[in-house]
């Protein structure tokens, strides 16, 4: 059926039979690649990395782990004390994790400084944001298997979140335990969740990459492709940079895994859970923090679910909030000014979430500095002034357009790229 | 040469969110932080010292065990530490644990073997709380990864015993613990046990050997880490280097790449 001829006998033979040479060669060789793709185009990939590694660590661990409350914890040891290389496994799956949504963020703060969302590219951007909430339940669900006290608390906060539905939130919350408390039950379903979300992960995440190549990639300048002397192909070119940034990823990573593997977590998950013994201050993932912050900034529980979910949630409909013409910033200067004030804002409630609310708000920059801004700003006073301005920044979009005057669009990618470096 | 810049703030910027997590320990502001010690087993090259595991390992059976215990450590383990795998056994001979049910059904007491896992000093967790004023004492397995400060945290709490009006009755002022008012007595004073290898056995010094040891019991593959990290970070700086060669050299031959 398929006439594509390879040079290879093989590829022949098993294309003939059965057609899975021609997708691989047509993305490696011919589907179009906007030729100015810059280094911030490499989190994708890398985003696949991060689930290939979680897959593969994960199983190995599962092996090893044992989802019962007598003796999670000590089978965590186990792993870590006398599994061959267990303790590597471990370290690995937990600094990943980290490092996933780290590499996932950056993907999409990407997106939004360059416009990937806007048409023809919404649902390319509102299936990645349900692999951001697929991945954050999976991250919540493995960070209770270690059942450590962070992990008993951290799971009755969270599923306690579920009581502030008017009427049935109690029999929601009972429905998640599968009893009356956080318990076994509790943590095999939730060890059960955990092995299944990965791969539902997997699945979205192809529709992810079958919108991207309906759609081909968005690129810096943020304008469309004209013709073939705006692309290159991905092999070469972006197999070597991908590799690039693997490299550098791969540095860092090993940087944690080898010399730092606690840091990104907490000490208190290394006490094993105890019922009887609340921690001083219950803290999730950091990966959380900003969203635990925007949840403690509202003083009433329902609310406050609903904003926590609203932050979210506002991602869906950013394709339509945003009504500018003019996908990149580089062409918006309102909007690149705002684009930075939001990542500052975003770090700002992560540091909140780190904190506990009455205290005084300390700005810190871990391994850096540290300070308090003012002895009256309280971490609440700080959670709320930043949680206004989150959603304001969202609510903004759509009147932007009026005041904005956004600067020309080059007539083409090559056009550009060609001008810029005869300069 | 700007859009270099751009991305470059854009890494360091979301880079730096990563880490916020360590915010955890300054969020505890209230608490006095144990100051650093300089450990040998610090840093990417970092190893344990074995004579002061040793004589830690001492202080551990000689001290802490009466009231601790040390549920993931077994004598086998002890190897690592630098005794012969005979030593192991003595050691573990010197405990009794219950063994197997024999023909009969019955359980009895019988001398520990290496692969035997520390005995606890107590029956259960309410026996350890009853006979230590309402509060069991924890296991020390993982202590050193289970406090802000780790091995650093240990040793200032075994220093920072001081006197204090208005303390309760049965508590102890401790300048690093959370709270300040620490249920156990202050464990150590001058000479509380014989170094055989001569070492001075003042407070700071069991304090810090113990420490030591309890870094080992809760990171024992620490060595192993490290090692094989310091390996891997050349491997990948090579490989790095010339993936950035290759990068250049393909990139060269299309503008705007």
């Amino acid at each position: 059926m398929s006439s594509k001829q390879f040079k290879n006998p093989v590829a022949n033979w098993v294309e003939k039979r059965l057609p899975v040479i021609s997708p691989i060669h047509h993305t490696l060789f011919e589907h179009p690649f906007p030729r100015n793709l810059n280094f911030m185009w490499n989190f994708g990939s890398l985003a696949g990395l991060c689930l290939v590694i979680m897959i593969v660590t994960g199983i190995v661990l599962a092996m090893q782990y044992t989802p019962n409350t007598a003796d999670a914890f000590g089978s965590v040891e186990r792993i870590m004390r006398d599994v061959n290389s267990g303790w590597l496994l471990r370290y690995l799956h937990m600094n990943v994790a980290s490092f996933f949504f780290i590499v996932v963020y950056i993907h999409m703060f990407r997106g939004l400084y360059y416009g990937s969302y806007k048409a023809p590219r919404e649902l390319l951007w509102i299936i990645g944001v349900v692999i951001l909430l697929l991945m954050m339940a999976t991250g919540f669900l493995g960070y209770t298997l270690p059942w450590g006290q962070m992990s008993f608390w951290g799971a009755t906060v969270i599923t306690n979140l579920f009581s502030a539905i008017p009427g049935v939130g109690d029999a929601i919350v009972t429905w998640l335990w599968g009893g009356f408390s956080v318990d076994n039950p509790t943590l095999n379903r939730f060890f059960v969740l955990h092995f299944l979300l990965p791969f539902v992960i997997l699945g979205v995440v192809i529709l992810h990459i079958l919108a991207l190549h309906t759609s081909v990639s968005n690129n810096p300048l943020g304008i469309e492709i004209k013709g073939p002397q705006d692309t290159i192909s991905f092999h070469p070119y972006f197999t070597i940079k991908d590799m690039l940034g693997v490299c550098v990823f791969l540095l860092l990573l090993c940087a944690f895994v080898f010399f730092m593997p606690n840091d990104m977590g907490h000490p208190d998950n290394y006490i094993p859970a105890d019922p009887l013994v609340t921690p001083a201050h219950i803290v999730p993932e950091w990966y959380f923090l900003p969203f635990y912050a925007v949840l403690r900034s509202i003083p009433d529980k329902l609310m406050g679910v609903i904003a926590m979910f609203a932050a979210i949630g506002v991602l869906f409909i950013l394709p339509w909030l945003d009504r500018s013409p003019v996908r990149s910033a580089r062409f918006r200067p309102m909007f690149r000014v705002m684009f930075w004030a939001f990542l500052v804002i975003c770090y700002i409630l992560g540091t909140v979430g780190a904190q506990a609310p009455d205290n005084v708000y300390v700005f810190v920059v871990p391994y850096l500095f540290s300070f308090e801004v003012s002895s009256w700003m309280t971490v609440l006073t700080v959670g709320q002034i930043t949680t206004a301005l989150y959603f304001l920044f969202f609510l903004s979009l759509p009147i932007l357009p009026l005041f904005e005057k956004t600067k020309p669009l080059p007539a083409s990618i090559s056009e550009a790229v060609l001008s810029k470096s005869e300069k | 040469m700007s859009k270099m810049n751009k991305t470059f703030k854009l890494v360091t910027a979301a880079f730096a969110a990563m880490v916020v997590s360590t915010s955890a320990a300054f969020a505890a502001g209230d608490l006095v932080k144990a100051p650093k010690q300089d450990w040998s087993f610090n840093g990417p090259f970092g190893v344990f010292d074995r004579a002061s595991q040793q004589r830690g390992f001492q202080i551990f059976q000689e001290v802490c065990a009466s009231c601790h215990s040390l549920e993931y450590i077994a004598f086998r383990n002890l190897t690592d530490i630098g005794f012969s795998a005979d030593e192991a056994k003595a050691v573990a001979a010197e405990y009794q644990v219950p063994s197997e049910p024999n023909d009969e059904g019955e359980i009895v007491d019988r001398a520990a073997k290496p692969s035997d896992f520390w005995p606890s000093p107590y029956a259960n967790a309410k026996e350890a709380a009853a006979t230590n004023n309402g509060k069991a004492p924890p296991d020390l397995s993982l202590m050193a990864k289970a406090r802000v400060g780790g091995a650093d945290y240990i040793y200032g709490l075994l220093t920072g015993y001081e006197d204090h009006e208005g303390t309760p009755e049965n508590l102890h002022y401790n300048k690093y613990f959370p709270g300040y008012y620490i249920a156990m007595a202050a464990p150590l004073s001058d000479g509380a046990v014989d170094y055989v290898d001569g070492t001075p056995n003042t407070v700071e010094q069991m304090a810090k050997d113990v420490s030591h040891f309890l870094m080992w019991a809760a990171e024992p593959k620490l060595e192993d880490r490290k090692s094989l990290g310091v390996r891997v970070m050349l491997f990948l700086l090579v490989l790095t280097f010339i993936t950035f060669l290759a990068y250049r050299r393909v990139s060269k031959k299309v503008k705007g790449h």
